[in-house]
């Protein structure tokens, strides 16, 4: 590989996706973070001077009880999808491997399919005359409709519906390189099936549960649309805040501040991931 | 025959601050069978690649054919090169492999087809135009990588260790159709390998490399009975080394006292004086095995044996500690001759078939470096 | 006994599990052939949906418009992504790590994070929401997987290749052309297709940077599904998932003959 014929090649290259990455990624972000430091103008919608007000009203009572029942139902969220998804990927790695293809393959669907669509086929389920409440009320179990849409159970299946394969694949992942030799090694040694799981499985698996939790605990916070479709007007998730200041309420500095957090979220849980993964290559390799 | 077709002169590589090739001066001449012999790391392959074009020299010329080639890109040297896991394209069919270098060339499409069923019929692969590489077996890969390089009739061929993929056997069918290939087409070969065996049978001459230096260059045999360093005698073939002090010069000998025997020796080809520590070199095959009431040699016990077909090979302790290997054919007269563990022998060699080395300043490190290990391939 | 239900319970599990993911999606495609009005009851087979969809001339534009922007979002994104993929492949630079960790941040990072750092962005340097500011965004999404799966190639890459061919005459241009493409060509279309079905189908990012002038359709059927139900929606929807399936299916059917 001559150096001098590449250059002009590589140089072009690394400006235009520098420059794509600066220009569209870094610089909006600081200047969200920028913008949550300074006060709302009505009309410029951001004006000086700096304040750290935005942070301090995300602690009042109004915004903190929305932001604590945002974060209740992307935490029972991910421990749903967690408790579904541990077993399912366990089973999913121990299939021949011929059926595994296929089976992954409809993990990857939803991935690739509209998701707004999919929540709305959730509604015709759950609606007061949807599926689940025709099919119940036709077999005797109840006798007057159940409330099920527009309740904070209904964001909770649909971000569980929407987000288990996020839990599922990275859980596989590391169940299928997880090698039956391991556990026969941990049995051989003495150790029971319980003493295995808690002492061999788990430690192996922990990067890829937090892996989902990444993937699942975060959207679960963010994707508005399922607490709009789902959830009527009072079950809402940070999402739909910081929705609501910037595009109905105009209020961009406070908007900016949630979005900070949620950032700063995703970093903690960025590096916990991280960490998880390196103690794994430093201990197992 | 002995024309010069491509010389380097003071050719010079670092990476990251090391120095892979070191003031390299190398005449290949037009016709021979060149090898470059070392141990992995010595520089043979990045010495390939500057021939090649894909690497360039920090400092130094390429002179090929009186032309200067030292600038200019790989596309333009009239040289090609059989990779070491043959970088056969996956996209594309044997012919439209072998086809390639032809196209780029932009020959018409009738000579493409002839030129090609013909490269792949010196290689035998006639019937195996249409496959994919990957419906070939390692074998049959590396006879397209060398269609490949040979339809353009190329002035040199550079092969960078293209056997080290295949199994025993394979190999040694591939080192004797190589000679033929390169018999027929009369092109210069320059052959890496790590494999010495492979590096005498198949060479008119070797380069044997070590830090990115030419420790000698010769014949197969000027390697193998005359090496000119200790690290050379080390690395090509097994060695005995009794260490010895000059005693007396005569004009055309000196006498040498090999761990308290004097032996009358050859003068050696470098200078010599009274007292000077020197080596004397022995093949395993060159040792004599003597009854232990024998008159001569030193005295020892045996410590190994193995069988290997024609040759029994013995490990002997000498009285002094030193290990000495011994390669003995098998004698027609006493077919059943061995040695038990243990037994006790004399060990002496006959005058004038012993090599005579100097002293080195870093002898340490030559002699109890495991040179001959195999490296994992491609790593240098 | 326990070795049955060994046998039959991660099965039955398994199933139950792919029963409950897919019987929303069955249950919108059978509605979307269901002549009833409301919606709930089933009231024998017909197309009087997909009919009116297409009679809707808004929606039918806001179609279009999608598909374009899917399009281009995803034919951008592949060739900026897989030059990315190249450089990072071949080349030693410094910020490369850091460049690694910003396409895998682009990944991660909830979408309305991003969302809400364009707009801020477009705004700020006064550009009118559009088809424009939707492009940009749509890329920006798409890279990080584009990057990732040509990456996923090239890391099976055989580095002899292009000198194989710089070997045989070919120019770097000429390589290029004729063996590094074509090798790493499945990978460029699976990131074509992923990014184009991502464009497609998002809402998030969309919500924030579109503007009156240029209506796309995941919008469309946002602003129509918030208030109860709407039966041209199943028709629209079953019409989406069947489209994205059919990408889907086309891209690991590109991966997987070209895995032989």
């Amino acid at each position: 590989m001559t150096k001098g014929a590449r250059q002009p090649f590589r140089t072009a290259v690394l400006i235009l996706v520098w420059g794509w990455l600066l220009m569209l990624v870094l610089a909006p972000n600081l200047l969200v973070v920028g913008t949550s430091v300074l006060s709302r103008d009505p009309a410029e919608f951001i004006r000086l001077p700096f304040t750290l007000d935005n942070y301090i009203r995300l602690m009042d009572p109004l915004y903190l009880d929305v932001f604590l029942h945002s974060l209740y139902m992307a935490a029972v969220t991910t421990i749903c999808c967690l408790i579904i998804g541990y077993p399912f990927a366990w089973a999913l790695s121990r299939v021949s491997k011929r059926r595994q293809t296929l089976l992954v393959f409809l993990l990857i669907v939803p991935f690739w399919t509209n998701s707004l669509v999919r929540t709305y086929a959730l509604k015709l389920l759950l609606a007061t005359n949807g599926l689940i409440n025709n099919a119940l009320l036709a077999i005797g179990v109840i006798d007057e409709p159940l409330t099920l849409l527009y309740t904070e159970l209904a964001v909770i299946i649909g971000l569980v519906y929407l987000l288990l394969p996020f839990m599922i694949l990275p859980l596989y992942s590391v169940f299928d390189d997880l090698r039956d030799e391991l556990l026969l090694a941990s049995h051989d040694l003495g150790a029971g099936r319980w003493s295995t799981f808690v002492h061999v499985v788990v430690p192996l698996t922990l990067p890829g549960v937090l892996a989902g939790v990444l993937l699942v605990l975060l959207p679960a916070m963010g994707m508005f649309y399922v607490a709009d479709v789902l959830g009527g007007s009072r079950n809402l998730l940070v999402g739909n805040v910081i929705k609501n200041q910037f595009l109905d309420a105009r209020d961009w500095p406070f908007g900016a501040a949630a979005s900070v957090l949620l950032t700063v979220a995703m970093a903690v849980l960025l590096f916990a991931h991280r960490l998880s993964r390196r103690r794994l290559g430093e201990e197992g390799g | 025959m002995t024309q010069t077709l491509l010389s380097l002169r003071n050719v010079s590589k670092q990476f990251d601050g090391k120095t892979v090739l070191d003031a390299l001066d190398l005449d290949i001449q037009d016709g021979e069978f060149l090898t470059l012999l070392g141990p992995s790391g010595c520089g043979k392959t990045t010495l390939l690649r500057l021939l090649g074009g894909f690497e360039h020299p920090d400092s130094g010329t390429l002179v090929l054919s009186g032309e200067d080639i030292t600038a200019k890109p790989p596309e333009h040297r009239p040289l090609n090169t059989v990779f070491q896991h043959y970088a056969l394209f996956p996209h594309m069919t044997v012919f439209d492999n072998v086809a390639y270098g032809l196209k780029m060339e932009k020959r018409p499409a009738d000579e493409i087809r002839q030129r090609v069923s013909e490269a792949l019929a010196l290689v035998q692969l006639d019937d195996f135009a249409r496959r994919k590489p990957h419906q070939l077996s390692g074998g049959q890969q590396q006879r397209v990588a060398i269609a490949r390089a040979v339809v353009k009739r190329p002035k040199l061929l550079l092969l960078d260790e293209p056997l080290s993929a295949l199994d025993y056997k394979l190999r040694r069918t591939m080192q004797i159709e190589l000679k033929r290939l390169q018999r027929e087409l009369g092109i210069t070969f320059v052959f890496v390998t790590h494999d010495q065996e492979e590096a005498l049978s198949m060479s008119d001459r070797v380069v044997v490399l070590k830090d990115g230096k030419v420790q000698q260059l010769g014949t197969p045999r000027e390697i193998y009975e005359r090496p000119a360093n200790l690290f050379t005698a080390r690395f090509v073939g097994e060695t005995n080394f009794f260490p010895g002090v000059v005693s007396r010069i005569d004009d055309e000998h000196i006498a040498v006292d090999v761990q308290g025997l004097l032996r009358h020796l050859r003068k050696p080809t470098f200078d010599v004086r009274v007292g000077q520590p020197v080596h004397v070199l022995l093949r395993p095959e060159d040792i004599r095995v003597l009854e232990p009431t024998a008159d001569h040699g030193f005295t020892g016990k045996v410590i190994e044996r193995n069988y290997k077909g024609s040759t029994l090979d013995s490990l002997i302790r000498l009285d002094s500690g030193q290990e000495v290997l011994a390669s003995e054919f098998f004698d027609e007269d006493d077919p059943t001759f061995d040695y038990r563990l243990g037994e006790p022998v004399r060990v002496s060699w006959v005058d004038g078939w012993e090599w005579l080395l100097p002293e080195e300043l870093n002898e340490a490190e030559v002699l109890s470096d495991d040179l001959n290990a195999e490296a994992p391939a491609g790593d240098d | 006994m326990e070795r049955v239900i060994a046998r039959w319970l991660p099965r039955t599990y398994l199933t139950l599990v792919y029963v409950l993911l897919y019987l929303p999606i069955l249950v919108l495609v059978v509605f979307s052939f269901n002549a009833s009005r409301t919606g709930y009851q089933w009231d024998g087979l017909s197309l009087h949906w997909y009919e009116s969809l297409f009679n809707n001339r808004a929606m039918v534009k806001a179609m279009w418009n999608s598909l374009w922007l899917a399009l281009v979002a995803a034919t951008v994104s592949t060739v900026i992504g897989a030059l990315t993929a190249l450089a990072l492949h071949r080349y030693r630079f410094r910020g490369k790590r850091m460049l690694n960790g910003m396409l895998f941040v682009v990944m991660m990072s909830p979408e309305i994070v991003l969302a809400i750092s364009l707009l801020a962005l477009f705004l700020l340097i006064g550009m009118q929401l559009g088809f424009m500011s939707l492009l940009l965004a749509h890329v920006t999404f798409c890279l990080p997987f584009v990057v990732i799966t040509v990456m996923a190639r090239l890391s099976g890459f055989d580095e002899r290749l292009p000198e194989a061919a710089r070997d045989l005459g070919a120019s770097d241009f000429t390589m290029t052309r004729t063996v590094l493409i074509p090798v790493i060509m499945p990978a460029l279309m699976a990131g074509w297709l992923l990014g184009f079905t991502l464009s497609l189908d998002d809402v998030v990012v969309s919500t924030f940077v579109s503007g009156p002038s240029y209506e796309i359709l995941p919008l469309r059927i946002y602003s129509m599904v918030r208030v109860g139900l709407k039966p041209e929606v199943n028709a629209l929807g079953t019409l989406l998932l069947v489209f994205s399936l059919v990408m889907l299916m086309l891209s690991q059917w590109i991966l997987m003959r070209s895995k032989r």
